[in-house]
Parts: C-alpha cells; sequence; structure tokens
C-alpha cells in the first residue's frame, strides 16, 4: 500500500463506503486479490473532457467515467467546453446528475466566462454553490488580462476555487494546427509557437501576484513555461500546474505521418520540452498529471491534419504511460508518480474524499494496480466511446486490477462491474 | 514508386530519372499528333479541392496525352457541400474505377492520407503550405534544359512567400538534391520558421543576392490572402522584392527569371521583366506536360521505353 503516509504491506477492510481497518490478517465477507499489486488511493483527474451534453457520438459522462475508473481513477473534472457550455448551473447540474449514476466522481468545472468567449463573468457564484471549485474556459484561453484579472478577484471570494487556465495566446497560436519549429516548417503545418503559452503563464503569475488569487495551468508543455511556473513558487506566488502523458511521451515529430490522431491542443512538442516537463514533474513544479480525455469519433480525425479537432484519449493509458516512462526509467519514484495522479491534484480540486490517505474512517476510493504487468494498447478494447488514442499498438507496464470507489468495487480484475 | 506525395520520395537519382523520361515526352508533345498509346485503359482522376486552372490543365492534359481516360472531380460541383468525408469521396472515385488520383487539397498532408485510404496511385498536385512534387520536377527540367543535366553550383534565388509557399519546400529540394545552391530572400515574416530541413540559405536583401545568383525564381505573392501584418502593402513589397525592370538590367545576361503562376504583374515582377528573353516562364508551363507524362507513365505505366 502507497499513500502520502508512505508505503507498507497491509489488508484494507472496507465497510459502507469507508476505510474501517489498515493491518494485517484482516478478513471480510468479500476479498479482492491485490497480490503483487500497489494499492493506493484512487486517481484523481484535474482534466477529462465528457462531451456530454452536445457530443454524446463521440463520450457520455457514462463511458467517459467507466474508461475513468478502468483507468484507476476514482473522481475526474470534467471541462465546460461543451454544447451548450457548463457556465450555467443546469447544465452544471445535469452534468452532476449523470456523473452520480457512473462508476467514477464527476466533478464538474464551470466556466470562467459565459459561452467561454473570454469576454463577461460566468455566474460563479451560482456554480459554486453547486460544488464546482474548478474554473476554466478550457479548449479557449482568457486572452484579456483584463477579464483574467476579474475571474481571479471574484474567484478570491468563493472558498476553494480555483481558476485554471488554457495558456495558449490565441493571436499567436490561433491559426496553427502543431507545434512551430522544425517539423511545422518542414511539413508546411501552420504553427502554435511555444511562446503563445508562455506569454499566458508569464502575464498569468503576475496576475496571481497582483490578486492573491489561485492560478492553475492546464496542461503545461514547454520548457519555458515550466521554468516560469518554478520560478512564480520560487517567489511565493499561489500557482499550481498539470502535465498530460502525452506532453511526456509524444513529440511534435509524430506530426510527420499527417495522422491527426497526434493533433493535440497545445500541441506536442520538442525532446528539450518533454524533457523539461519530466524534470518539473520530478521536482514537483508540476503538481498534477491530468489526461486531457477529448474523446473524438473516428470520422472527425479520418481528416486532413489541418482540418481534424485536436484532442486525444487518455484515461486508460495515463497510469501505464506514467509507470512506463516516468517511474520505470527511474524520473519518479512511485510515491511521487502516485502524488501527481491522486493527492496532489485532489488538493487542487479540494476533493477531500479522494486522494488518500489511506485509513480507518477514510472514504474507500481506492486504485489497485500491478506495476510490472506488460500489456499492448488495443484502440478497440478501450471502453471510451472514442478510438482517438495516439497509442495504439504500443507496449506499455502497469495495469490496473481493480477500482473501489467509495466502498464499491466499480473495476475488478480490469473489468468494469457497471 | 507507387504514389508520388513529395520529392523526398525521389532523391537525387529518381528526379534525374523523371527528367529523361519527361525529355522523351517532350519530344512526343511537339508531334503533328502529340498522343502515344501507353496508359491506355488507364485512367487518371483528377480530384481537386482547391481551385487550380494550370496545374488540373497540365495533369488533365497529360493524361490525355497518355491515352488515360480521365476524370474530374472539384469541389465546386460536387458531394463535398453535401458534407462527404475525403475518405468517401476518395474511395467512391477509385470505386468508379480510378487508377490514379491527382490530388490538390488546401491542407497539408491530404495526399497523405488518401494513399492510407485507397488502393489506387497518388500523386500530390499541391497539399496545403507543404509540397508541389511536380511543379519542382518542372522547374528543375527546365533548368536542366538551358543549363545542361548537372545544376552542381547554380545559385538560385527563390523570392516571396516561402513560409506559406508549397512550390518553395519542394523546388529547394529537388534543386539541392541536383547540386544547386538555394538562397530564400524574403522578409523575416516570409522566411520558414525553422531552417531545419530546408537545404538553402537565406537572405532579407533582394538586391544583395541578385548580383550572385544565376536564377530568379519568384513566387506568386498570395495577396488576396495575404494577413495584413505579414508585410505593410504591395508597394512596399514591390520596392524591396518585386524584380522590377530597374533590378533585371543589373542582371547578367545569362540568368534566368522563373515563376510558378499565376503571375501578378506589376507586384513580385515587372510585365517587362516577364516577357524579355530572360524569362522561361511560359516554357515551365510547356514543360509541365511533359513531366506530369513522364510521372502518370512511371507510376502507371508498364515500365517499358517510351517509342
Amino acid at each position: 500500500m502507497v499513500d502520502q503516509n508512505g508505503d507498507r504491506v497491509a489488508d484494507v477492510l472496507v465497510a459502507g463506503d469507508r476505510v474501517v481497518d489498515v493491518g494485517t490478517g484482516l478478513a471480510g465477507d468479500r476479498e479482492l486479490d491485490a497480490s503483487g499489486c500497489v494499492v493506493a488511493p484512487g486517481l484523481v483527474d484535474l482534466h477529462v473532457h465528457l462531451r456530454e451534453p452536445g457530443m454524446e457520438d463521440a463520450e457520455t459522462v457514462e463511458t467517459g467515467a467507466r474508461a475513468a475508473a478502468l483507468g484507476g481513477f476514482t473522481a475526474v473534472v470534467a471541462m465546460p467546453n461543451t454544447t451548450p457550455p457548463q457556465d450555467d448551473p443546469a447544465v452544471v447540474a445535469a452534468v452532476l446528475a449523470a456523473g452520480a449514476r457512473s462508476c467514477c466522481d464527476v466533478h464538474a468545472a464551470g466556466a470562467i466566462t459565459k459561452g467561454r468567449d473570454g469576454r463577461e463573468l460566468a455566474p460563479m457564484g451560482e456554480l459554486h454553490a453547486l460544488g464546482v471549485r474548478v474554473f476554466t474556459d478550457d479548449g479557449a484561453c482568457v486572452d484579456s488580462a483584463g477579464v483574467m484579472r476579474a475571474a481571479l478577484e471574484y474567484a478570491s471570494s468563493l472558498p476553494g476555487a480555483v481558476v485554471a487556465q488554457h495558456a495558449e495566446d490565441a493571436t499567436l497560436a490561433g491559426a496553427g494546427h502543431m507545434h512551430e519549429g522544425d517539423w511545422s516548417s518542414r511539413l508546411g503545418i501552420p504553427g502554435r509557437p511555444g511562446a503563445a503559452e508562455d506569454t499566458i503563464v508569464a502575464r498569468d503569475c503576475i496576475l496571481a501576484g497582483l490578486t492573491g488569487a489561485r492560478v492553475h495551468f492546464l496542461h503545461l508543455s514547454t520548457a519555458s513555461a515550466v521554468e516560469l511556473v518554478r520560478n512564480a513558487k520560487a517567489r511565493g506566488l499561489p500557482v499550481t500546474a498539470e502535465a498530460a502523458p502525452h506532453h511526456f511521451t509524444l513529440t511534435d515529430a509524430a506530426c510527420a505521418s499527417f495522422d491527426p490522431v497526434f493533433k493535440v491542443n497545445p500541441p506536442l512538442r520538442t525532446d528539450a520540452d518533454v524533457a523539461a516537463v519530466k524534470g518539473g514533474l520530478a521536482d514537483g513544479t508540476i503538481d498534477a498529471i491530468a489526461t486531457d480525455h477529448a474523446p473524438h469519433r473516428t470520422e472527425a480525425k479520418e481528416q486532413p491534419f489541418e482540418e481534424a479537432p485536436p484532442g486525444m484519449l487518455g484515461l486508460e493509458t495515463a497510469l501505464a504511460l506514467t509507470m512506463s516512462e516516468l517511474v520505470e526509467p527511474g524520473a519518479l519514484t512511485l510515491p511521487q508518480a502516485l502524488e501527481r495522479l491522486s493527492w496532489g491534484p485532489a488538493t487542487i480540486a479540494g476533493l477531500a474524499d479522494h486522494g488518500g490517505p489511506v485509513q480507518a474512517g477514510s472514504v474507500a476510493n481506492l486504485c489497485v494496480f500491478d506495476p510490472t504487468e506488460r500489456w499492448v494498447v488495443d484502440a478497440e478494447r478501450l471502453a471510451s466511446r472514442a478510438r482517438n488514442t495516439p497509442y495504439a499498438g504500443r507496449e506499455l507496464c502497469g495495469r490496473v486490477r481493480h477500482t473501489v470507489l467509495r466502498g464499491c468495487a466499480v473495476v475488478v480484475d480490469g473489468e468494469a462491474q457497471r | 514508386m507507387k504514389h508520388l506525395l513529395s520529392i523526398d520520395d525521389l532523391g537525387r537519382a529518381g528526379i534525374i530519372e523523371l527528367c529523361d523520361l519527361a525529355a522523351s515526352f517532350l519530344e512526343v508533345t511537339q508531334r503533328e499528333i502529340p498522343k502515344v498509346p501507353a496508359l491506355r485503359g488507364r485512367t487518371v482522376a483528377s480530384v481537386f479541392y482547391e481551385d487550380s486552372t494550370r496545374t488540373r490543365l497540365s495533369f488533365e492534359t497529360a493524361a490525355k496525352r497518355l491515352s488515360a481516360d480521365t476524370m474530374s472531380f472539384g469541389v465546386s460541383a460536387s458531394s463535398v457541400k453535401k458534407g462527404e468525408s475525403l475518405r468517401d469521396t476518395v474511395q467512391t472515385i477509385e470505386a468508379l474505377g480510378a487508377d490514379a488520383l491527382v490530388v490538390r487539397h488546401r491542407c497539408a498532408g491530404a495526399p497523405h492520407r488518401v494513399a492510407g485510404w485507397v488502393d489506387a496511385a497518388v500523386v500530390n498536385a499541391g497539399d496545403g503550405r507543404h509540397e508541389h512534387p511536380t511543379q519542382a520536377l518542372l522547374d528543375v527540367f527546365t533548368l536542366r534544359r538551358h543549363r545542361g543535366p548537372d545544376l552542381d553550383g547554380a545559385h538560385v534565388g527563390i523570392v516571396g512567400d516561402v513560409r506559406n509557399s508549397r512550390v518553395a519546400r519542394s523546388t529547394t529540394k529537388a534543386l539541392a538534391a541536383l547540386g544547386a545552391k538555394v538562397t530564400l530572400v524574403a522578409p523575416p515574416t516570409m522566411l520558414p520558421e525553422s531552417l531545419d530541413g530546408w537545404p538553402a540559405a537565406t537572405s532579407c536583401s533582394l538586391d544583395a543576392v541578385l548580383p550572385d545568383v544565376d536564377v530568379v525564381y519568384l513566387l506568386r505573392i498570395q495577396h488576396e490572402r495575404q494577413d495584413a501584418t505579414v508585410f505593410p502593402s504591395l508597394r512596399e513589397y514591390t520596392t524591396r522584392f518585386g524584380l522590377t525592370v530597374e533590378r533585371a538590367t543589373h542582371l547578367r545576361d545569362e540568368v534566368l527569371v522563373m515563376h510558378a503562376g499565376p503571375m501578378n504583374r506589376g507586384v513580385e515582377i515587372a510585365p517587362e521583366v516577364a516577357e524579355t528573353p530572360r524569362s522561361v516562364i511560359t516554357e515551365q508551363v510547356g514543360n509541365g506536360v511533359a513531366v506530369r507524362m513522364a510521372v502518370l507513365y512511371r507510376i502507371l505505366g508498364s515500365g517499358a521505353p517510351v517509342a
């Protein structure tokens, strides 16, 4: 068992939705075999697109939550770029209601601005009253410094609220489809420069200082942005950051295939950026690994690169990519990796029921995985309704065996139970 | 050779082989009946998702001079307007009997995607800002006819919106493969973001480059879709980067002027300069048919020598 209090060999006894004992020689009515496995607090994903309402042919709350549970997650934060967007209490309530019936806790992020168009503030207080803690226009950047300042000031009056920025200046990145650099120049695909991310991260660190409000940077992807966040934290600014698995496992060279399964915003970047993201995850500059799970139906990706929508699946491969690319090579220890996947993000989103520690009295949200099992990603076998994984055919290490949500075994031996 | 998607598919030997083949087809196009039965019974479909007159006519003429049947698909009169996907469209055209698809698309890599969806051969007739390999072939073919087969040491200045030009991407690679030296000339806003993969030097001064070049290759300024922040005005562009009469008078006699067309007379090239003997612009167009015959024959033909 591994949580923030260290690691030990133990049984976990669960009754109802709670952990009632942790120790050796415990017995219960039903036992889940965890031999050879790591038992950890359930994983928490700050960044998923569940596509409901509006794009149910790509994913629903139900299918996305099932994919999450199979990936070891017990809580996800659903991004607000639905149709209609989650800038309205009724939409948020509907997403939460669908989530309550699913096999993962679904928290809704609220939009920062109405229609996510960066102009007028969304009803942040009303959304907060429904339990929303993460506010973001994700998919779109809040380009106006004035609007971002107002959002930060307003959010600082809402306990636990955090404003999360998709840091890409549209005036620099808007016309682009991949990272601007050697490969975009060769391929003739308009680029999104790293500077589009860096300028917004720098600006919003300054605004965090001005307002004293918390800023969370979504999917950090450039070496410079990692360094900016590192400096901001060293200066004591209230900033946090996440990184997506594809930004520490893939580079822009993949776009040479012209296959839009590799198209994502912010884009896949260079080897140096990948190394910097890994470094940021290792030293804690980056607090969380978040998938940016973005399902698209197959037809949407069967288009030329420039016409296909950005985004890739992530929920069912995140833990294995973390184990394969970070833990196995020694960049992160197992406890560090689990901090980025579980209690780190749980703290950012204020999810008291998630992220452990696993001890008597805590809510029984658990992820049980075999850290050494090797498996090959098969896009056709994913629980997500969509198939747009860039890892099809890739052999990974680390596989979820069981997931326990509020005391209920929602995944047993790698199979979803509902 | 199954497809022609990029000039990278060919290499130096492949480029020379196609140029030599094109030379024999150029002779065919100059006959009284400019037609050979080389591709009788084969069908070439032009699939153009972007407006084009010269490239499309050039390919269709090439196909007809090889006695291939042709079919033609253009966006304006097509099912694309009814929402059919690229994949469905090209698979439909293949099902109609096309042996080769000549694809023009506004997006980089579209022909590469098509090649993955059909069994037919695919020829890239220009994809977004990426490549235009048959233009590059006709450019080096034209230069070889004037300078001899060896382009070693020839200095070509390519002038204009290089960053957004598929012609520049393909032609630079083809010229470099044959040993020519390429200098890309443009304001920094029109030069590639990175020179990685570009076997070329750059300059932001046409006047500094002109005394040293053997060929001036002008790119069309696409002012109809030009972002206003790329250069201040057409007048300023012409002043700094246009091949004006004044600039042309200082060129050595043997310096050639090329253009991928269609020209903006008075913008990147003065009308008088386009008409001088050093201009091989019209010749490029004629050579384009022979080069495309060579490409289609190489892809669809028996491989036997051309009679």
